[in-house]
């Protein structure tokens, strides 16, 4: 038990001591999970307002696929993502096996889903009279697509927080395309698990610690962007 | 502007990420067993004795024996340390592998609770395991193929006895070696490990673990690791020149000594015996 408050304290020793092997897993994380937010994003609200905006056929189809991927387990993407990047595998040649551009696909590959369905979702839950509006006004699809975001701007930085959640936390596709090495690819989350693996479980709960304050950080700062959103 | 500041970032991102990837010329990537780096050996010795000897980093993958030899197959990596034998010299012969040079050793134990229920302190590796049969005492497996689970698997076999896959007692956790230990700790139960990771596990439990080695010393629990090539024929794209240097670095005289002097709670974790 006595781990717990040790590993607790520990935490702040290592963010304040700015101990250079936490620092460097806190890059490791913010890099990799970053890539992968700017690359759902872009993808992502494009793809959402479509589904979420037009009707064509096999809509629900296409809905209950996106739906069924939010539970995507994050090891077998890992192993997907290891098969295509491999020498052997189709992209082997990148060399992109074991950096963090590597892992950036991966959790792109978990956040996406989540972004294009809160997207849609949201892009849904608008008044129906705003494409009509925005057509009378003499709007191409491109300002309606802006319009539209810029409406549901709350629901899809739920959804970006929500993504964010679910990239930061992941191990299992950093362990896979990763390979937790130290100062390039390990982040907190494999740092952590190799901890606990050493049987060092004060130090997993610290770095447990560490990776609640960066999201803590995060997650301020987004809320500060909201602040700015509504002004 | 503001419309390409997003993807501007992104592309400055993964070029300052890639860039480094790109001149990595000085560095060798090995993959290697959990035992080599929970001890810390690598960590503490080999990496930054390497960096300063010849400018070359060395990255490692932990991870078992089983899998450490399948990126090897797949052209993932350079070089691999790891311990288990008979499966390096069926790469050997595949032609994944060459220029196997054995480096080092430690030995297995059979570590259990101080109350030993199954009563198996001080006997041979055979006894033991009939006993712990016997006397359906838990005993846990690491399950995931690595080396440590090879030689556990083949002990049961050379002692006449079914490896007792589907058995209560029998619990694979199919993780690393100190968490083994550890669910074997829980469950008041028996496990085999290399000698390196259990004084590791020790020194973690403040030199006070409750699980001590009842079994150890017998010839068969002998435990060897070996450095091995990734062969370039059949993977172009691996340093077979940096990797054979590496290789044969492990093997000098003053390496071997230090790794000889690496110790933890006063005992070596490993022995160097390269030839």
């Amino acid at each position: 038990m006595d781990f717990l408050l040790q590993g607790f304290l520990q935490g702040f020793f290592l963010l304040l001591s700015g101990d250079p092997e936490t620092y460097s897993a806190i890059w490791a994380t913010v890099a990799a999970s970053t890539m992968a937010m700017i690359a759902s994003l872009t993808l992502g609200i494009p793809l959402g307002f479509l589904l979420g905006h037009k009707s064509f056929r096999g809509k629900k189809i296409v809905r209950t696929l996106v739906d069924t991927l939010l539970s995507f387990p994050t090891v077998v993407i890992g192993l997907l993502v290891y098969a295509f990047l491999t020498h052997r595998g189709p992209f082997g040649g990148a060399g992109l096996l074991f950096t963090l551009p590597a892992i950036a696909i991966g959790q792109t590959i978990l956040g996406l889903p989540v972004i294009i369905a809160m997207t849609a979702t949201a892009v849904e839950a608008l008044d129906k009279r705003l494409p009509m509006t925005l057509i009378t006004l003499g709007a191409n699809s491109r300002q309606i697509l802006w319009a539209t975001v810029v409406e549901a701007r709350f629901s899809i930085m739920l959804a970006a927080v929500s993504a964010y959640g679910r990239i930061v936390s992941e191990v299992g596709i950093s362990m896979m395309v990763g390979g937790n090495i130290k100062w390039h690819t390990r982040t907190i989350t494999t740092a952590i698990s190799l901890e606990t693996g050493k049987g060092e479980f004060a130090m997993g709960i610290a770095l447990g610690m560490v990776l609640l304050t960066v999201a803590l950080t995060v997650n301020i700062m987004a809320s500060g962007l909201k602040r700015k959103a509504v002004k | 502007m503001k419309r390409f500041t997003a993807p501007a970032l992104c592309l400055l991102l993964v070029l300052t990420l890639a860039l480094p990837a790109l001149a990595a010329d000085k560095t060798l990537l090995m993959a290697t067993t959990t035992s080599t780096a929970n001890t810390g050996l690598l960590d503490e010795l080999i990496v930054p004795m390497y960096l300063k000897d010849t400018g070359v980093e060395i990255k490692f993958v932990a991870v078992g024996t089983g899998k450490a030899l399948k990126m090897a197959e797949g052209c993932d990596v350079d070089v691999v340390l790891v311990h288990a034998p008979d499966a390096e010299k069926a790469y050997v012969d595949s032609g994944v592998l060459m220029d196997r040079r054995e480096l080092m050793y430690n030995d297995f134990v059979i570590v259990g609770p101080t109350a030993d229920p199954a009563g198996i302190k001080g006997m041979s590796v055979i006894n033991a395991l009939k006993a712990i049969e016997g006397a359906q005492a838990v005993f846990t497996s690491r399950g995931d193929n690595s080396g440590t689970h090879q030689m556990e698997q083949s002990l049961w076999t050379s002692a006449g006895l079914a490896i007792p896959e589907k058995q209560i007692w029998y619990v694979q956790t199919g993780q690393g070696m100190i968490a083994t230990i550890n669910v074997a700790a829980e469950k008041n139960g028996y496990t085999m490990t290399d000698r390196g990771t259990y004084i590791k596990y020790a020194d973690t439990k403040g030199g006070n673990p409750p699980m001590v080695v009842l079994v150890e010393g017998d010839t068969v629990l002998f435990n060897q690791y070996s450095g091995l090539a990734v062969n370039p024929a059949k993977c172009p794209n691996v340093k077979y020149d940096m990797a054979k240097q590496y290789i044969d670095w492990m093997a000098s005289p003053a390496v071997q000594q230090a790794i000889g002097n690496f110790k933890l709670l006063g005992k070596p974790l490993f022995t160097p015996n390269a030839k």
